[in-house]
């Protein structure tokens, strides 16, 4: 089966993030002063070919856990969903 | 015969022949070796320098650490052989697990390419061994991701054993502790972000770093030796 | 079939009947793309070729003139120096970080396709006053574009210069100069030879980056309403891609199995292919089948026109094709094989465009080439050129407060420089924020040498508004004085001119003039100009931009062993002014197009100084000579150095003090004009050995007066200025950073 996959990439709480926090410094001068808690992270999206659900999930997490993210400073979160056969999204 | 030194070259690697050129300033027979090595025989020492190995895509030294060469860095390491990871190569060798912490971007979310002074903060390494611990060396800094982070366990440890071997005497890019290079328990892995090889000429400003590339020579003769 | 396309792609119904003249027919839709990107003002210089024909072009080390893709100087001991400035002016605009990025990817190309490693870049940036939130976005932009990408790729920005002026708001401008190095027998051409030979594209896949781009973007000033539309033409530069091309290519160059290389730039394959074919007087069949595509679906005219980035051309005999493709994979750059050389003499230097099996396009090559129209335009100075000249500022009434006016115009630049990479090679001896940069002329790969090179950029859009003849020739003396001051003599000269729109006839004016004073300025100093390049339709509005040509100069030092003199006082050292102090006739301190006059007065018209190109040329001999001992390893007279140029005699002291941590005390100085008059021929000097110094003035018939000594804690010129020199180095040190991080 085919998967399309997600995996966000976040620094980990107590990890300094400057740039959220120059986002949300910057804030208040487009009019956005109703906005607290800004964290910047990146995204990451692939295809996975696997024979279920959680065979996906397992190598997307291993993928996610030895590359796309550095597990001293960094978390992921796994997303995936399977694609219809003939390959367009739903 | 003097110490023969491999310096790493990754894809994206710059600062290889700075690092052989400051190398032989200070004693060694320096030599570059491909990321696709797999074996590291003849050398008494291994330097991964400076530079944008694979653009710094997805994270600083994330890509790199994956070279084939990099199974026989650990090998050398583990069999105490003298690594040290300038720069970018320091950033490969936290990304590794070779040395504990991680490089983030600077505080100031800039490149930074300045003048630095740092302390010989601990003589227990390769690149510190024989040095006078207090003394300040002029050595220049050049990155976007040098703040060196730690957890708080870590943090202590590398103080308890005197593991940090270099502190910034003036903080350029926000490092916990102001730790500019640290050590392995061993002391034979060593990282550190300014870059020696820079400072190993007067004409181009300061050959401060020639103190710690002859210690860190000496220590790969001493390997030579054994 | 084709109606008004031609005129969508930005060609007039003329050129149109032009090209069914050449062709014999009408052209097809692919055809016409061709010669909309190949005829479009810049790839073309239509309408500046016709001058810069005066420009002198030739000169005893001179290896390569203009019309190639770089300039190249014979340095001494084996080693060719290449250099190249380019603007990036159009893209910077819509997206800073991209437009300056790539603007340095583009000038790195030039010159390794020349056979050499690129070894410095520097960046003369211009933009409105970064008191606003969209100024200081387009300059943060531009210089972390510029970071980025030349960190990365590993070439150190070893100067540069930094210019606002409200014109440029609407029209920032951004030059990048590059210089490289190589063994002179690594010096090739960007010629196709030798029929049935291949030719082999290497680097990145090919998409649809800046379709139209560069031949539109460049080729039309902005009208404020579309300038979203045009968001989608700007490339995105990749410098690990330009890394690994780098050495690739220097390495198929080592190994001798090249036989011509172009970098792929504006107008990408069409003018990669046409002009190499075009130069080598061959033709070229070229498959746009077997180029490598980032994007599906893409039209010949597009795979053609594309300008994707990091991308050359390269001429190889099939008999070496096994060992690119090899050489290429241990770099991991991309190597295909897109079309071959024809020596076909029923059908000479046709450049034919297959699509697989079918010819899609079939066109003269050299027509693409060489055969643009040449524009001679309209021209006239404005008619209101007397009175402004007349409305000169000398003899206005003091400032009330020298002091302040001193200090706003100092600035640090560190800001900016501090984001670059300026050490890379261990090359650097004199980096960004002194009068020119100062290199070894060394790197990997060069045979061993002594020698030094020096290089700078300059430009003085303030005194090119008044007089752009008298403007660019006094440009082009600073930058003498600059290299003498790092003990260099100047040996070659690239400019860039950057102008508003030609079809302005007081723009072209401004243009032929600028082409005519730096020609007399060149052979008055003996300086041939061995490249250059021009960037029109700098306008907003109808708005166009002072005339901005900017100058990089090239320099040669025979011996760089020993550090120079720096810019900087030493405590204690006594300060001589060299060069004339008066200028002949009534205003012996002029004031028009000074940098006091302009910012702190508001005054933009006037008269410039004279320039006496041999007297400014016995003095630059002279400084440099004086600091080119101390790089010798003899030592020498002088203990620091500086130009006075931008700001005056005050700016220069202060900038030495600053540099020193050194105040000084300095007297007779003549009233405020003085302080401030931009006279050009003036350095100063501090000594420990002033009569031996001003003997050997005399001697070198350079004028020479002692006007005070370094020292304390106070910056004092006596009867104007009088404050600690830790206020001075507060204002200097904060003025940028005040104005980019307002609090």
């Amino acid at each position: 089966m085919k998967f399309a996959v997600r995996v966000e990439v976040r620094l980990r709480q107590g990890i300094a993030d400057p740039e959220g926090a120059t986002i949300e410094r910057a804030l208040p001068a487009l009019g956005f002063d109703d906005v607290r808690g800004v964290t910047a992270g990146r995204s990451f999206r692939f295809e996975l070919d696997a024979d279920d659900e959680a065979a996906a999930r397992g190598r997307a997490g291993e993928l996610a856990r030895r590359l796309l993210a550095n597990p001293v400073i960094e978390d992921a979160d796994v997303e995936l969903r399977p694609l219809a056969r003939t390959g367009e999204r739903r | 015969m003097s110490a023969r030194v491999g310096v790493v070259v990754f894809p994206g690697t710059n600062c290889e022949h700075d690092t052989v050129t400051a190398l032989e300033r200070a004693g060694a027979t320096g030599t570059l070796v491909w990321h696709t090595e797999q074996r590291l025989d003849g050398l008494d020492a291994v330097v991964l320098p400076g530079g944008f190995a694979h653009g710094d895509y997805l994270r600083p030294g994330a890509i790199a650490r994956f070279s084939p060469v990099m199974a026989a860095v650990e090998r050398f390491a583990a069999g105490g052989g003298p690594v040290l990871g300038i720069c970018n190569g320091f950033q490969v060798l936290t990304e590794a697990g070779l040395l504990p912490g991680a490089l983030v971007k600077n505080r100031g979310l800039r490149f930074v390419c300045a003048p630095a002074c740092v302390r010989v903060d601990s003589t227990q390494s390769v690149l510190t061994g024989g040095v006078d611990e207090g003394r300040e060396l002029a050595i220049p800094v050049n990155h976007f991701s040098g703040s060196y982070v730690c957890d708080d366990r870590t943090l202590a440890e590398l103080r308890d054993t005197g593991r940090v071997v270099l502190r910034y005497v003036e903080n350029p890019n926000g490092s916990v502790d102001d730790i500019a290079g640290v050590a392995s328990r061993a002391g034979n892995v060593v990282g550190l972000m300014p870059h020696p090889e820079r400072a190993s000429d007067p004409l181009v400003g300061s050959d401060d770093g020639l103190p710690l590339l002859r210690a860190l020579v000496g220590a790969a003769a001493g390997v030579r030796a054994a | 079939m084709t109606g008004t396309l031609h005129r969508a792609l930005g060609l007039t119904d003329e050129e149109h009947a032009r090209i069914v003249e050449i062709l014999g027919r009408d052209p097809n839709e692919l055809e016409l793309a061709l010669y909309g990107v190949m005829w479009s003002e810049h790839c073309s210089y239509k309408s500046s070729r016709l001058h810069l024909r005066r420009l002198p072009t030739t000169g005893e080390r001179v290896l390569v003139g203009p019309g190639e893709n770089a300039g190249v100087i014979d340095a001494g001991d084996g080693i060719a120096v290449a250099i190249r400035i380019e603007s990036h002016n159009h893209p910077s605009a819509i997206e800073p970080h991209q437009g300056a990025a790539t603007g340095v990817g583009g000038i790195l190309r030039d010159i390794f396709t020349m056979g050499a490693r690129p070894l410095a870049v520097m960046d003369p940036l211009f933009f409105g006053p970064p008191d606003g939130a969209r100024q200081r976005w387009l300059l943060e932009g531009v210089v972390s574009g510029i970071s980025s990408y030349g960190n990365s790729v590993g070439v150190p920005t070893v100067g540069g210069e930094l210019t606002f002026d409200p014109c440029y708001a609407g029209n920032p401008l951004v030059n990048v100069l590059c210089l490289g190095a190589l063994p002179v027998d690594r010096l090739v051409l960007g010629r196709a030879s030798g029929g049935g030979n291949l030719a082999v594209l290497l680097g990145a896949t090919t998409g649809r980056d800046g379709i139209g781009g560069v031949s539109v973007l460049a080729s039309a000033g902005f009208s404020g309403e579309a300038d979203e539309a045009k968001r989608p033409n700007v490339q995105v530069g990749d410098p690990f891609e330009e890394k690994r091309l780098i050495e690739a290519c220097l390495a198929l160059l080592d190994a001798g199995l090249v036989v011509g290389i172009q970098d792929l730039g504006g107008a990408g394959l069409a003018c990669a292919t046409s002009e190499t074919a075009a130069r080598g007087g061959v033709g070229m069949d070229v498959d746009v089948g077997a180029v490598p595509r980032r994007e599906p679906g893409m039209a010949p005219w597009e795979v053609m026109t594309s300008e994707s980035q990091e991308r050359m051309l390269a001429i190889v005999t099939p008999g070496s094709w096994p060992a690119v493709e090899a050489l290429c994979r241990r770099w991991e750059v991309r190597a295909s094989v897109v079309g071959t050389v024809t020596e076909d003499a029923a059908h000479p230097g046709r450049l034919r465009v297959r699509d697989g099996d079918n010819v899609v396009g079939d066109v003269p090559a050299a027509s693409l080439a060489d055969d643009a129209p040449v524009y001679d335009r309209p021209m006239h100075p404005p008619a209101d050129l007397d009175r402004r000249r007349s409305d000169d500022p000398t003899g206005t009434e003091a400032p009330a407060d020298c002091a302040a006016e001193l200090a706003a115009l100092l600035v640090d630049p560190s800001w900016v420089y501090r984001q670059y990479d300026h050490q890379l090679f261990l090359n650097t001896v004199v980096g960004p924020g002194a009068d020119a940069a100062l290199l070894r002329l060394a790197g990997p790969g060069l045979p061993p040498s002594e020698r030094g090179v020096a290089v700078t950029t300059d430009s003085a859009p303030r005194w090119c508004a008044i007089d752009p003849r008298a403007g660019v020739a006094l440009v082009l003396a600073e930058a003498v004085a600059n290299l003498a001051c790092v003990g260099a003599t100047p040996v070659a000269v690239v400019n860039c001119l950057n102008f508003g729109n030609p079809e302005h006839p007081e723009v072209m004016w401004q243009l032929s003039e600028t082409v005519d004073g730096l020609a007399d300025a060149c052979r008055a100093f003996g300086l041939p100009v061995v490249g250059g390049n021009v960037s029109l339709y700098n306008e907003t509005t109808g708005a166009d931009i002072s005339p901005t040509p900017v100058l990089g100069v090239l320099g040669l030092v025979d011996r760089l062993v020993e550090r120079p003199p720096p810019m900087a006082l030493v405590p204690g050292s006594t300060v001589v002014l060299l060069g004339a102090r008066r200028a002949a006739g009534r205003s012996p301190h002029p004031l028009g197009g000074s940098r006091w006059a302009v910012e702190c007065r508001g005054r933009r018209h006037g008269a410039l100084p004279a320039l006496d190109a041999a007297a400014h040329a016995r003095l630059a001999a002279f400084v440099a000579s004086l600091v080119a001992d101390a790089l010798g390893g003899g030592g020498s007279v002088l203990c620091g150095v500086h130009d006075v140029s931008g700001g005056g005699l005050g700016v220069a002291l202060a900038e030495m003090a600053v540099a020193g941590g050194s105040g000084v005390r300095v007297a007779g100085v003549d009233g405020h004009a003085e302080l401030f008059t931009e006279l050009p021929s003036r350095v100063l000097a501090a000594t420990d050995a002033p009569v031996e110094l001003c003997a050997r003035a005399e001697a070198a018939g350079v004028p020479a007066s002692v006007i005070g000594t370094a020292g304390g804690p106070r910056f004092a010129v006596e009867g104007l200025v009088d404050v600690s020199l830790d206020e001075l180095t507060a204002s200097w040190a904060g003025a940028l950073a005040r104005r980019l991080e307002p609090a």
